[in-house]
């Protein structure tokens, strides 16, 4: 089994006093995982100890089986597309990725097929050969991107990946990564942009001073958090019938009718019997119900009611 | 053991690192190292026309200035880029992403130094002796003793290289350590003959054909034979290369700390 995940057993990791993070005990499977929190909560730490770039003071871990002391294996089922901008100099996007395959042990021809299909895969085929110091920040990104996958990496590590691209290139790397995880593959991601997150993770680890305080996937993770309401959405065509018989409960803690009369928000301690009223309300008042939704069931939401703010300096 | 692999990494991180380095601006010093004496003796080496007086000049040159001076100089540029460039410039971690041993990366890098600082300070040296001689001739002995320059040089850089390696893994700037070490080489004759052996250029001097005084305060020390000098030089070598392997098995990428 703990061949086929990601695995922190008790992992620590401090820089001489300062803490990175603390006792975290993980297990990823394959799938889009999404490491959230705001700055300095540890996640750059975690998914360096990850690929091996930074040692654990305590604790191991291991990649499907394999510690990041077994360089030779280690690394080739891990890619990681780090947050470091910098490129050796002198160097094209070609260059860069056909040399570090050689570097992997690929002969010249494999490593010329392996890569250019690496660029293809991240749209820049036409300047290729141009040094990479001439770059836009998005073209960067992309080279970056393309190194990690170019050996065909069985888990992919991403720090921030969306960073610098423009909408459309988002679009292409997200429907990437999309692929590759629907072919099994494991792809971890640190990303700010709270709404991408939502939509693509399967998995999110929350973490906050260096420590996971979630972890699941985005539901599952919500429904624990009983500190905090659950806030359903219901557009139907009488709100006033079903917020007068809903607040009689004494799970429902708020009820609130839109401004526009044509639905409501209801804020409960247990959605499960709150469902079962509702069914029954609309049932007995033959009442019009267009949407029922949860309004909280994201990460943004998560994010904001365990971390105290709106996601906007992760 | 997967030799085929590592020889292929290998041939793979001297090839990049090369292409990094060759035609980059911080190597110009290097060449500059190199290419001054060959400009001097292009001008005004035959002024020394009698054959065994240039050699005496010519060898206080080699040992003076290239070997003292430009290889030292020369070897610190070149080795300490290998990895404190790489961790200053924030891109070692493409390399300790690689599924290469930490042993076999140190071992390519070492080895790109070493072509690097032979091919530039081994040219120099060919090309100051052959203007040097250029107007007397090589004499019976010319081609060897060339051929032990080169060998000097060589074994200067696996010293000096080595050492400039490990002392840019151990210290955040190198160039403290460097300068004891330069004045240690440097002070080198006025010490006591126990003490000499404690030096690379001991063993380098003692493999150079033509020896050179070093004025009245040096203390005299019989040179070390060349069967144990060869071995002693590649010996330290592998030994301070063992160590730089040991140390770079848990280098961890904290550019910001570095």
């Amino acid at each position: 089994m703990s061949a086929q995940q990601i695995i922190f057993d008790g992992v620590s990791k401090f820089y001489g006093e300062v803490l990175g993070v603390n006792r975290i005990s993980l297990s990823i499977g394959p799938g889009i995982t999404s490491l959230v929190g705001p700055n300095g909560s540890g996640k750059t730490t975690l998914m360096n100890l990850m690929t091996g770039l930074l040692w654990p003071t305590k604790g191991t871990v291991r990649v499907l089986g394999v510690e990041a002391s077994q360089a030779e294996e280690f690394y080739r089922l891990v890619g990681y597309c780090s947050q470091f901008d910098a490129f050796p100099k002198g160097l094209s996007g070609y260059d860069l990725i056909h040399s570090m395959l050689g570097v992997h042990g690929y002969s010249a021809a494999d490593a010329e097929e392996l890569t250019w299909k690496a660029i293809d895969r991240v749209n820049m085929r036409d300047a290729a050969k141009r040094r990479v110091a001439g770059y836009s920040k998005g073209m960067r990104q992309r080279i970056k991107l393309a190194l990690a996958i170019c050996h065909q990496p069985r888990v992919l590590v991403l720090d921030e990946p969306l960073n610098g691209l423009d909408p459309m290139a988002r679009a292409e790397v997200i429907a990437l990564f999309e692929q590759f995880a629907a072919d099994s593959f494991y792809i971890i991601i640190s990303s700010h942009i709270l709404h991408e997150v939502d939509m693509i993770s399967d998995k999110v680890v929350i973490l906050s001073n260096g420590y996971v305080v979630a972890e699941g996937d985005i539901q599952g993770v919500r429904s624990e958090m009983e500190d905090h309401p659950m806030q359903i959405f219901i557009r139907c065509d009488q709100p006033s019938v079903i917020a007068s018989r809903v607040f009689q409960q004494d799970h429902v803690v708020e009820v609130k009718i839109h401004q526009d009369g044509q639905g409501l928000l209801v804020s409960t301690r247990n959605a499960d019997q709150f469902y079962l009223l509702l069914n029954r309300i609309v049932l007995e008042n033959q009442l019009s119900v267009e949407a029922i939704a949860p309004a909280d069931e994201n990460v943004h939401s998560v994010y904001q009611y365990l971390i105290g703010s709106n996601g906007g300096t992760t | 053991m997967n030799f085929q692999l590592w020889s292929r990494q290998i041939d793979s991180i001297i090839r990049l690192e090369l292409k990094k380095y060759v035609f980059a601006r911080r190597w110009l010093g290097v060449y500059l190292l190199g290419l001054a004496p060959i400009l001097l003796f292009g001008v005004r080496m035959s002024f020394f026309n009698r054959r065994q007086l240039l050699e005496t000049v010519y060898a206080t040159f080699f040992q003076f200035y290239l070997l003292r001076f430009a290889i030292f100089f020369g070897c610190f540029q070149i080795f300490t880029q290998l990895f404190r460039g790489e961790i200053l410039e924030k891109t070692l971690h493409y390399y300790l992403l690689a599924p290469v041993r930490r042993e076999v990366l140190a071992a390519g890098k070492f080895l790109a130094g070493l072509i690097a600082g032979t091919a530039v300070f081994g040219g120099s040296t060919v090309a100051t002796y052959l203007l040097a001689f250029a107007s007397t001739g090589w004499g019976d002995q010319g081609l060897q003793h060339l051929a032990q320059y080169i060998v000097v040089v060589m074994l200067a850089c696996l010293g000096y290289g080595a050492v400039f390696m490990l002392t840019a893994l151990l210290f955040k700037n190198p160039k403290g350590p460097a300068m004891l070490l330069l004045g240690w080489e440097w002070l080198n004759f006025f010490l006591p003959a126990f003490l000499q052996k404690f030096s690379i250029v001991h063993y380098l001097q003692s493999i150079c054909p033509v020896s050179v005084s070093r004025g009245p305060l040096a203390v005299i020390t019989a040179p070390t034979s060349a069967w144990y000098s060869v071995p002693g030089l590649l010996l330290l070598t592998a030994m301070i290369l063992a160590v730089t392997s040991f140390m770079i098995r848990r280098v961890e990428v904290t550019y910001s700390a570095d």
